[in-house]
């Protein structure tokens, strides 16, 4: 029966597997963008369109530190992700934090404007083709249906591992209940003495940080230029929009499984597979407005 | 990101008082067109302006000088934007040529354009071997380098040496069409087979499924139709999937010296592609790269600033043996007339259809441990004489060609 199927889709079998498994990998870089993204929007409601740029700011960081300093790959994995974070810290502080009483496209603006800023200083330094790293972890494992490459799955694990731990952290810590409680009411949670500004800083650093994460991740298998997260960012917006605004687990379900879906598009119509998480979006959108996973406010 | 502001700037004037009377509005000026910010900055962009502005310097010293200005712009790889400042800089900045003018679409835009008002265009960044075939003009040179060239020059090599078989990557744009529907015809040409092929939506990030698939395919060459990030990121990956570690080759079709740069030689050791031109062949080649490295940035030339200089270089020669730059058509015959004989790419000729015609190079990219330092990245494998360089004269379909 299960051959049967296979003949139909014209497809081995093995060639599927293979298809799923890089899916998923690509699901994480996706999972792990617009987890910092749902973060953010969750939280300061903010639409934080510098985050391709973030995440563009880590892969070159990572290269800084092992051109500059010699620090290799596992040490920027810690390093870059903190003082990126903390570049966001300062943002937060000096721009976006006076902008919380307008409307969202305010942000949505700045932050823009912001990317472009960034994008073209780092192509004013760097120039546009790119910058070589190489891969910390060579070589791989035969699955027997695909070759899969160490780093890969490294990828996997640690993305999946930093999406359960943020969720984990939001949704059932005392931390997570204070600032979702700051999302609702900041008024009365400062009432209780909580200190709600600097809640929304780090937040905003946070999130920032898993961008410059995803970015140091992606610095081995991507070309580290200043355009990549421009590229990214589109279709990380739209994973977002379908798992729902600010919903953390809906961006984390939604991240992997958008990331299967185009990997399979990519065997049955390639052209289409640029397209499919798009056309997906207009699909939840007409049918769910909220998202999949999210709620009206 | 495509909101960047035009950046159009007059530079570059070298006065000399006594400016001819046939020179139209008393000055020749050269107006270079390329994506200034964006992804084929490096290749062409902000060195392509200072090639240019170097040839009319090394002019002037030679020859007593007309006035001559060097203007810019940033088209952003958009057919409709380049088209806009072409039409702007002929019809109201008296631009006398149009230089560079990367990216295809763009390029055959402003063929047109420029054929209408003629004038002179002078490609040295685009890669469609239409621009002398079909689309062919009489008021276009085609300077450095195009599709049939690559596809040939790195087809024959490949499937010579017993890579018969074929998967195709191919960007899913006319560019990667035209490369690999020239490329194809080179392999079958040579008894080789094409095994599958895949269009990959542009620009593309990740690789590995398609790569997958020409693993699966289990031919021995996997062609990349595509250039710049998606051609670094798909070498990349390839590397990461141990596809040349498993015996599989890959075939750069169009490859600079700046992605191999970006990608490292760790990286792209082995690669093989063709080139026109290379800093380091010889002496002339080596000053004119030590020279624009220090103006750019540390980077060397690509083969397109180079054949941006040498372009400039023999427009100038032809206008002042001619003295006047009013008639477009009569400027590009008398090139075509006057052999080409410039530092960085020797002598030459320009054909009827507007093809320049030199040498190419088959390239292997070195090993980390045959390189000296930073861009010593190639070894030259041949040298494709100038006269089976370019697709034959008869076999492009340009009108200008007397049957």
């Amino acid at each position: 029966m299960s051959e049967l199927i296979f003949q139909l889709l014209g497809v081995p079998p093995q060639a599927l597997f293979g298809q799923l498994l890089l899916g998923l990998i690509n699901g994480a870089f996706y999972a792990l963008l617009s987890l910092g993204l749902a973060v953010i929007f969750g939280m300061l409601n903010v639409i934080n369109f510098t985050h391709g740029a973030q995440y563009m700011m880590g892969a070159f960081g990572a290269w800084m530190l092992l051109h500059y300093l010699g620090i290799p790959y596992w040490g920027a994995l810690f390093i870059v992700p903190i003082v990126i974070g903390a570049t966001g810290i300062v943002l937060e502080r000096l721009l976006l934090s006076r902008l919380y009483h307008l409307d969202h496209l305010y942000g949505l603006l700045l932050t823009f404007g912001l990317a472009l800023i960034l994008e073209g200083l780092f192509r004013n330094y760097y120039g546009s083709s790119g910058l070589p790293y190489t891969n910390p972890i060579p070589g791989g494992t035969n699955l027997g249906f695909m070759f899969l490459p160490w780093y890969r799955g490294w990828v996997v694990v640690l993305s999946l591992v930093v999406c359960l731990a943020t969720w984990f952290v939001i949704e059932k810590t005392k931390l997570g209940s204070y600032l979702r409680a700051a999302t609702e009411n900041p008024t009365l949670v400062r009432a209780f003495g909580i200190n709600v500004p600097r809640m929304m800083t780090l937040t905003y650093g946070f999130g920032v940080g898993l961008a410059a994460l995803a970015g140091v991740l992606a610095a081995p298998i991507y070309s580290v230029n200043p355009i990549m997260g421009s590229n990214l960012i589109i279709v990380v917006f739209a994973v977002v929009v379908i798992g729902g605004m600010g919903s953390i687990m809906g961006s984390i379900v939604t991240g992997f499984g958008l990331g299967i879906i185009e990997g399979l598009t990519k065997v049955f119509y390639p052209e289409a597979s640029a397209t499919v998480i798009f056309v997906i979006m207009a699909v939840v959108l007409m049918i769910r407005p909220a998202g999949l996973f999210g709620t009206v406010r | 990101m495509r909101w960047k502001a035009l950046a159009l700037s007059a530079v570059t004037a070298f006065a000399a008082p006594a400016a001819m009377a046939q020179i139209s509005d008393g000055v020749i000026k050269l107006g270079v067109m390329n994506d200034q910010s964006g992804l084929y900055a490096d290749i062409g962009g902000p060195g392509s302006v200072w090639a240019a502005r170097k040839a009319v310097e090394d002019f002037c010293k030679a020859n007593k000088c007309e006035k001559i200005e060097v203007v810019f712009a940033d088209h952003q790889n958009k057919p409709d934007i380049g088209s806009n400042i072409a039409r702007q800089w002929l019809d109201v900045d008296k631009v006398d040529a149009i230089v560079d003018v990367p990216t295809s679409s763009v390029a055959l835009a402003v063929n047109n354009i420029v054929r209408e008002k003629n004038k002179v265009f002078l490609n040295s960044g685009a890669a469609s071997s239409d621009l002398t075939g079909k689309a062919c003009s009489p008021n276009t040179v085609h300077w450095t380098y195009d599709t049939w060239q690559l596809a040939n020059g790195t087809g024959n090599a490949i499937v010579k040496t017993g890579g018969d078989t074929w998967f195709f990557l191919t960007a899913d744009y006319a560019f990667g069409h035209a490369l690999e529907r020239d490329t194809e015809a080179v392999v079958l040409k040579s008894g080789g087979k094409v095994l599958g092929k895949v269009r990959t939506p542009f620009p593309g990030q990740d690789f590995s499924s398609f790569l997958l698939q020409a693993q699966a395919s289990k031919a021995k060459i996997i062609g990349l139709a595509n250039a710049g990030g998606d051609t670094i990121n798909s070498i990349k990956q390839a590397a990461e999937f141990g596809i040349v570690a498993g015996g599989q080759n890959l075939a750069g079709l169009l490859v600079f010296i700046n992605d191999i740069h970006a990608l490292g030689l760790q990286t792209a050791q082995g690669l093989i592609f063709t080139e026109s031109w290379y800093w380091d062949l010889n002496d002339a080649n080596r000053a004119f790269a030590a020279e624009f490295q220090k103006a750019n940035k540390g980077n060397k030339p690509s083969m397109i600033q180079a054949g941006v200089y040498a372009a400039v270089l023999h427009y100038l020669k032809a206008v002042h043996e001619m003295k006047s730059d009013a008639d477009g058509v009569a400027v590009v015959n008398k090139m075509k007339e006057m052999p080409t004989d410039d530092p960085l790419f020797g002598k030459g000729t320009i054909r009827v259809d507007g093809r320049k015609i030199h040498p190419s190079y088959l390239v292997e990219v070195k090993k980390p441990s045959e390189s000296k330092g930073p861009w010593d990245y190639y070894k030259i494998r041949t040298t494709i004489p100038a006269d089976q360089s370019f697709r034959p004269l008869a076999d492009g379909g340009c009108p200008l060609v007397k049957k």
